[in-house]
């Protein structure tokens, strides 16, 4: 009984997933009398064909470049952030972390008009710098709490016993905080990772022309051109879904701790 | 944490209380000024700017003017505007099935997955894979099997001698779609947060049930809801949230349509503010977005959240 329960709420999961890895493999004319089936040709043109095109590498390759620099720049910005907030006593401490804090219940959606007159402003529409830094920003908050709530079990007579050796903050920070703290800066860098990776709003705000999209957006686009090629669409989506599933099942135990300790903590 | 020598601590302490103050200081500024100030430039100012800039009548060309200040007229707008009213409706049916749809459902899978039983780890996977997917490609996947050409949902329909199902373009039915693959794309986070929780209830509590013969049913209905008030009552703030911010999927399944009758919130922003450079209407929306956010937000933690 548990078992069938389990196996029909996992089809409801996995079967459209399924169709559509398959249906990426059909025909047009086989997805129309053969949706469930495995295909009867496997027609890897599809993928040949996909992956032949210079602008899904193009894409692939923005989305990587927009994340990774999303990633080093949260890790950079939110780690002394929070190592100040964890082990220094300063005027205005408690001000200042709940002043960040807010951030946690801002809705993304209020800003984004004001935000693109800002970006605008500041001459980084069209760039990737554009989408970069407000989804640091945007990250701020829940990063440097995950962090700040981790380097408060660095204890404190560590640091102490290090200022009275002589070590600078700058040091302790680097020397001991940081290499104590792996764990939980993984698990903020595949947290700021999957966000970027996935963003869809925040680009298609900021970016025009074509040769910078993000995936999500060449997706949508791709669709809207190529909508009656069903086939086609789904070997597209299955070729930029696989890279967040490949990297689900390596690091999944970092991810599902990552993404629900954020949610808890808050 | 280790004791410290007693002398040494002393030393310590005497030390932290002088240099320690000053020192900090300084350094605190230095390392937490790029995340406040970025933090400040890019949420904060912008979201003082909506706040200023729903006063008026405004394109985002030039500095909104005097002449183009309409005071709440935007809001009177945004009111009276049916598409709204229908976005409303439509982010309060998410708002209602997440919590009777998708909670129950992660609640009853965490259930049954908590425990150590063969294929508990594979199952809780695959049940949150979907989370981590991005709303377009799930929209589109979605999409697909709606399709009333060569989705799936056709062929069954078919199976068993109906027509084909155009379930996306039927005004009535858009919305439902939406539900269907929010919940699939949702209620697996919510599982892994029940799952976290029940880890933290007492085991002896169970064995001391099932000596006094108590159900499997009655041990979910009194000892693991009760022990899990607090990780639901957490639950239901975040889909609360979340589904008042409800956006991504819309795009690929429906683009709000047909005849914009399954838009959200913040779709109707996007679609009616940002697409048509309406900038101090769609700050109208924004506005009325974060007041209701930050006002759920304070009065579900004021009053429903209090003692967690």
């Amino acid at each position: 009984m548990r078992l069938l329960v389990l196996f029909v709420v996992a089809g409801f999961v996995l079967v459209p997933l399924l169709a559509t890895a398959f249906g990426g493999l059909k025909t047009l004319g086989e997805l129309r009398t053969n949706t469930f089936g495995l295909p009867e040709h496997w027609m890897w043109s599809n993928y040949i064909d996909v992956l032949s095109r210079p602008q899904v590498w193009q894409m692939l390759g923005n989305s990587l470049n927009i994340a990774v620099f999303t990633v080093l720049l949260t890790l950079a910005v939110a780690a002394p952030a929070a190592f100040a907030f964890a082990h220094l006593k300063f005027f205005g401490e408690q001000l200042l972390f709940n002043y960040l804090i807010l951030g946690l219940t801002f809705p993304f959606a209020t800003a984004i008009l004001p935000l693109f007159l800002k970006i605008r402003d500041l001459g980084l529409l069209d760039t990737p710098w554009g989408v970069v830094l407000p989804q640091v920003a945007f990250g701020l908050a829940s990063s440097v709490l995950l962090m700040r709530n981790a380097f408060r079990h660095i204890p404190d007579e560590l640091v102490e016993a290090a200022l009275v050796d002589g070590a600078s903050y700058t040091r302790i920070f680097w020397s001991i905080v940081l290499p104590l703290s792996l764990p939980i800066l993984s698990t903020v860098a595949i947290i700021s990772f999957v966000a970027s990776w996935n963003n869809y709003l925040l680009p298609l705000v900021v970016l025009d022309t074509q040769d910078k999209y993000p995936w999500p957006l060449g997706l949508m686009q791709f669709q809207s051109l190529d909508s009656t090629d069903w086939p086609k669409v789904l070997t597209y989506i299955t070729i930029t879904i696989a890279p967040a599933v490949a990297m689900f099942v390596l690091a999944q135990r970092y991810i599902v701790a990552g993404l629900t300790a954020g949610a808890v903590k808050a | 944490m280790t004791a410290l020598p007693a002398v040494h601590s002393s030393r310590r302490l005497a030390f932290s209380a002088s240099r320690r103050q000053q020192r900090g200081w300084r350094t605190a500024i230095v390392f937490a000024a790029p995340a406040l100030l970025l933090f400040t430039l890019f949420i904060v100012l912008p979201v003082l700017e909506a706040g200023s800039a729903s006063f008026f009548n405004w394109n985002g060309l030039r500095a909104p003017s005097a002449d183009k200040f309409l005071g709440l007229g935007n809001y009177q707008q945004l009111l009276t505007n049916t598409t709204f009213q229908r976005a409303v409706g439509n982010t309060l049916l998410i708002i209602a099935a997440s919590l009777l749809i998708q909670l129950p459902l992660a609640l009853a899978m965490a259930a049954l997955l908590a425990g150590r039983q063969f294929g508990s780890i594979a199952f809780r996977m695959i049940f949150f894979l979907p989370f981590i997917l991005a709303d377009v490609a799930s929209g589109l996947i979605f999409r697909f099997m709606f399709d009333g050409d060569v989705g799936v949902l056709t062929q069954i329909s078919q199976l068993f001698g109906f027509g084909e199902v155009h379930l996306l373009s039927s005004k009535d039915l858009a919305i439902v779609a939406i539900l269907v693959v929010a919940t699939w794309k949702y209620f697996g986070f919510h599982m892994m947060l029940y799952i976290a929780g029940m880890q933290g209830i007492d085991r002896s509590l169970y064995e001391a049930a099932a000596i006094d013969g108590a159900t499997a049913w009655q041990r979910f209905v009194h000892i693991t809801v009760p022990g899990l008030a607090t990780t639901i009552r957490l639950s239901v703030f975040f889909a609360v949230l979340g589904c008042l911010q409800f956006f991504d999927l819309v795009v690929p399944l429906t683009g709000g349509g047909p005849l914009n009758s399954s838009h959200t919130i913040v779709s109707f922003l996007y679609y009616f503010g940002i697409a048509r450079m309406r900038i101090g209407f769609g700050d109208a929306v924004g506005v009325t977005l974060f007041i209701v956010c930050v006002g759920v937000a304070l009065g579900y933690r004021r009053w429903v959240m209090r003692n967690d």
